[in-house]
């Protein structure tokens, strides 16, 4: 698929363009039609015309105050992640220890569990019953903020981690041996190369926390609704379109601001030199950046600890019950199948949806590394965003009314959910490899192609040595997003093979001790999973290594 | 048609492509089986929960074989159905609940079918109006405050009876409810409240906030984290439920409930399935109305989806009729009547409880 002719410029573009329409096309079909669908119901309400009532919507005064709350959580949410994960990332990719890759393989289980299961997790901590009860802060903003970060942090680490991985350590050895104290070296040196990656995280982190749906809901009770549940309510419950349409077109003008903003930056970066030094053991001045991880990651594993403990209890009695009873249906026929066949199928739709968003998100990211692109590639980057910024409701609704006919009737396929899930992953495949790319050098390239090297040999000698950690990272976290991915599955048609995110969230919704047992089991399975499939993709990579 | 985003590859092309990427063919649906009358599609509400034997007798009986298809709480699902009426996403539907019904027969997305099936002791669950002979009731259950009597016993306090207890200063911080907006048996207790309290409905809301009640999103967080008798042990023991949540309390090695449902507070929930205009297998459908009026799937309800079966002549389990029984008089509003408030009737309250 990529043999492209670059030795002339205009099969060049041709090959380019040949490539691109391959994600453009599943983008225009699985996102921007059937958002533009749903918006279209909105603008045109009868049948006709109508931007006046999406217009008189933007006017509501409970409308200004979604936007805000929305804003600011966003913000600081995202704010407080890069500042916390910052140093976890460095830890846990510029230092070698013992357990390293068991702890990396941990920080990203909160990522993929069910927000149901989460939230009732910290507010089982922090309700006046709980044993954080006392510091009041059930319910309140300040719980929606902790658990945005609790779920985010593992995109900081991972996204800036594996950007961190490639930064040749030399220029900071320099530095600190021209007399530059560490914080000097930090300021001027690593900040400004990581710069590129730190957008990136951080862009990414703000679309997830202003679209945020289950936390804002299960952690604000009703005090607090961000414009994510406002579409959620008018769309599913109230059956106002052109409110739902008037906030979705907000939800696309702050994702457009957001990119314009964080293209910026990215455009005044350099290219990094590179290294393939192994990296080193920890220092003594290491010590405060370890204590920090080692604080995080508790922070990270105390709801994740009360899952724990709640699987193995059920009423009065200790024990293993809840997992043999995995196996079952639960009391009193809580489910049409047993538990554990939600796992299979989880495992099944995670791989066709992580592998279709590495292929698509692989393309996307090669493309728009290329240095001579400019707008051109920038608008794609921005492109392949927008699934992270636009509600799952508007885009499930948006299915159901718009993949509705031959030859497109898709919309009760099985293929639906993992392109529906791959959808939400391509982003952040695509940022997750794309700023490791755009890193590299083109003057590599180019001295590659004129000692002979085709295309494909140029991808492979010099740009997958460098870009092979941050694909595989990339693969894991598609995987890990499918396997714990909720919100758009919910939105869409489901057949009788649930996924286990849908089997926790039917066990929790039932009374009787045994199914709350077996949702806090099945949630501890889901973890448990997620971090194997995390540690394995870690231990792969080293065989790969030889390969190449 | 209005299509402000057309794919910008012809349809085949896309196609061609997805199916060398996706490795499968475009087109492969549900609905491939065109007309045919040996497969039924019924999109249901998340509850769905009736065993493969049940519906193995559908199959056995008729020789159709039925696809379910899940899409979300009652209001999601009509919802969708409305968005999807001119071209239906299935041949039937169950789980349209009154507080939806008047959408669902008002947008027209139904077709009629007056079943001959419907025993006599269901009529008084059928639609007045329009909606009559467009839904056929299968179920219903009661939204009921339940309590947790081992607090109670512990504290020595007796425990409320009626809606009117709950604003007690002896009842204060002591009672969550999942919110209106947001929860069905939430919307249900709100509904309960309504009829019960006619338009004075908001001031009986404000002495229940103004005496600590706690709102919550969902029906999880309120019973599995606030709760005392839920999964979290909460700090309250008094929470709106179901009147058939009471049998899920009783203790390993025991056989008492520890709770049980205050029957004075309760207000009616009842569960429709129609035939959706345009469907490709309607008559499949109205056979399948038939098949859930049928004393096998009825009796079989209790056990599957916790909900009552509306032969009143039906065998219920011994626990439910010990231990769960349906209310003597629960609140009712009529179907027409809350489509016309329901989205005024959410704003007052929204403004009330986030006050």
């Amino acid at each position: 698929m990529i043999g492209l002719g670059w030795a002339s410029p205009p099969a060049h573009r041709l090959g380019t363009a040949a490539l691109a329409a391959v994600p453009l096309a599943a983008l225009v079909l699985f996102f921007l039609y059937p958002v533009g669908g749903m918006l279209a119901r909105g603008f045109w309400p009868e049948g006709s015309f109508a931007p006046g009532e999406v217009l008189e919507v933007l006017g509501r005064p409970r409308v200004h105050r979604v936007l805000w709350f929305t804003l600011w959580s966003a913000v600081s949410a995202t704010f407080v992640a890069v500042l916390v994960g910052l140093p976890v990332a460095f830890a846990l990719h510029r230092l070698l220890f013992p357990g390293r890759d068991l702890v990396r393989a941990l920080v990203v289980v909160p990522f993929v569990l069910p927000t149901v299961v989460v939230g009732v997790a910290f507010r089982q901590l922090i309700a006046p019953s709980g044993p954080l009860g006392s510091l009041g802060l059930d319910g309140t903003a300040i719980a929606i903020v902790a658990a945005l970060v609790f779920f985010n942090i593992s995109v900081v680490v991972r996204t800036v981690g594996a950007f961190w991985e490639t930064i040749d350590p030399r220029r900071e050895e320099a530095a600190a041996a021209l007399g530059a104290s560490p914080w000097q070296v930090l300021r001027t040196v690593t900040l400004p190369a990581l710069l590129p990656g730190i957008v990136s995280a951080a862009s990414v982190v703000f679309l997830f926390c202003a679209t945020s749906f289950g936390v804002v809901l299960t952690m604000g009770g009703l005090r607090y609704a961000n414009v994510e549940t406002e579409i959620y309510l008018l769309t599913t419950q109230e059956l106002d379109l052109s409110g739902a349409a008037a906030l979705s077109v907000l939800q696309v003008l702050v994702i457009v601001a957001l990119l314009a903003l964080s293209a910026r930056v990215r455009r005044s970066t350099a290219p990094v030199d590179r290294s393939t030094r192994r990296v080193p053991r920890p220092r003594r001045a290491h010590l405060p950046v370890l204590l920090w991880t080692a604080t995080v990651v508790v922070f990270l594993m105390a709801p994740l600890a009360s899952l724990v403990i709640a699987s193995l209890r059920r009423g009065e009695r200790w024990g293993l019950q809840n997992y043999r009873a995995l196996g079952t249906t639960g009391e009193r026929n809580a489910l049409l199948v047993p538990a554990t066949d939600g796992l299979l199928n989880s495992l099944g739709i995670a791989l066709v949806a992580s592998l279709l968003s590495l292929t698509l998100g692989s393309i996307v990211a090669f493309l728009v590394s290329r240095p001579a692109g400019g707008r051109t590639t920038g608008l794609l980057d921005g492109l392949f965003m927008l699934p992270l910024g636009v509600s799952a409701v508007t885009v499930g609704f948006g299915f159901l009314i718009t993949l509705d006919r031959p030859p497109l009737d898709l919309r009760s396929s099985a293929l639906l959910i993992p392109i529906a899930q791959a959808m939400v992953a391509l982003p952040l495949v695509v940022r997750t490899v794309g700023p490791v790319l755009r890193s590299i050098d083109d003057r590599q390239r180019q001295a590659a192609s004129s000692l002979g090297a085709g295309p494909m040999r140029v991808l492979l000698t010099v740009d997958l040595p460098v870009a092979w950690r941050a694909l595989l990272a990339a693969l894991g976290f598609a995987f890990a997003v499918s396997l714990g991915e909720f919100g758009a599955t919910s939105f869409l048609a489901r057949d009788d093979n649930p996924t286990l995110p849908v089997v926790i969230y039917r066990l929790i919704g039932q009374p009787g001790a045994e199914n709350f047992g077996m949702a806090m089991a099945a949630s501890v399975v889901l973890a448990t999973t997620t971090a194997a499939v995390m540690f394995a993709v870690q231990r792969l990579r080293v065989g790969s290594m030889g390969a190449f | 048609m209005r299509q402000p985003m057309r794919p910008s590859a012809p349809r085949s092309v896309v196609c061609s492509l997805l199916a060398v990427s996706l490795l499968s063919g475009c087109g492969s649906s549900a609905s491939s089986g065109e007309g045919d009358p040996k497969t039924l599609t019924v999109v249901t509400h998340d509850s769905w929960n009736m065993s493969k034997e049940v519906l193995g007798q559908f199959k056995a009986e008729t020789g159709i074989t039925v696809k379910v298809q899940p899409q979300g709480d009652a209001g999601q699902l009509t919802n969708k159905l409305v968005l999807t009426k001119n071209s239906p996403l299935a041949d039937g539907v169950y789980g349209i609940d009154n507080s939806f019904a008047s959408r669902a027969v008002d947008e027209n997305v139904l077709a009629s079918y007056d079943s001959k099936a419907l025993p006599d002791s269901a009529e008084e669950f059928r639609l007045a109006g329009d909606g009559a002979d467009r839904l056929t009731p299968v179920d219903y259950g009661d939204v009921c405050v339940n309590v947790d009597d081992t607090w109670f016993a512990d504290k020595k306090l007796p425990a409320p009876m009626t809606l009117e207890d709950l604003t007690k200063p002896a009842y204060k911080d002591l009672f969550v409810t999942p919110g209106a907006t947001t929860s069905s048996p939430g919307l249900a207790f709100l509904l309960a409240t309504i009829s019960a309290e006619g338009d004075d409905w908001p001031d009986f809301w404000k002495k229940l906030m103004a005496n600590g009640a706690k709102v919550t999103s969902g029906w999880t967080d309120a019973y599995e984290v606030d709760f005392t008798a839920g999964g979290g042990k909460g700090d309250r023991p008094i929470v709106t439920s179901y009147s058939s949540s009471p049998p899920f309390t009783v203790p390993e090695g025991e056989t008492q409930p520890t709770t049980h449902a205050l029957l004075d507070t309760c207000f009616r929930q009842v569960e429709y399935a129609g035939v959706l205009k345009g469907a490709e297998n309607p008559a499949g459908m109205e056979k399948f109305i038939d098949f859930m009026l049928g004393r096998e799937f009825q009796e079989a309800l209790p056990d599957n989806m916790y909900v009552y079966p509306v032969d009143r002549s039906a065998t219920l389990p011994e626990s439910w009729a010990e231990f769960a029984p349906v209310a003597p008089n629960p609140f009712l509003v009529d179907a027409v009547e809350i489509s016309a408030n329901r989205t005024e009737w959410l704003r007052a309250w929204r403004d009330i409880t986030s006050r």
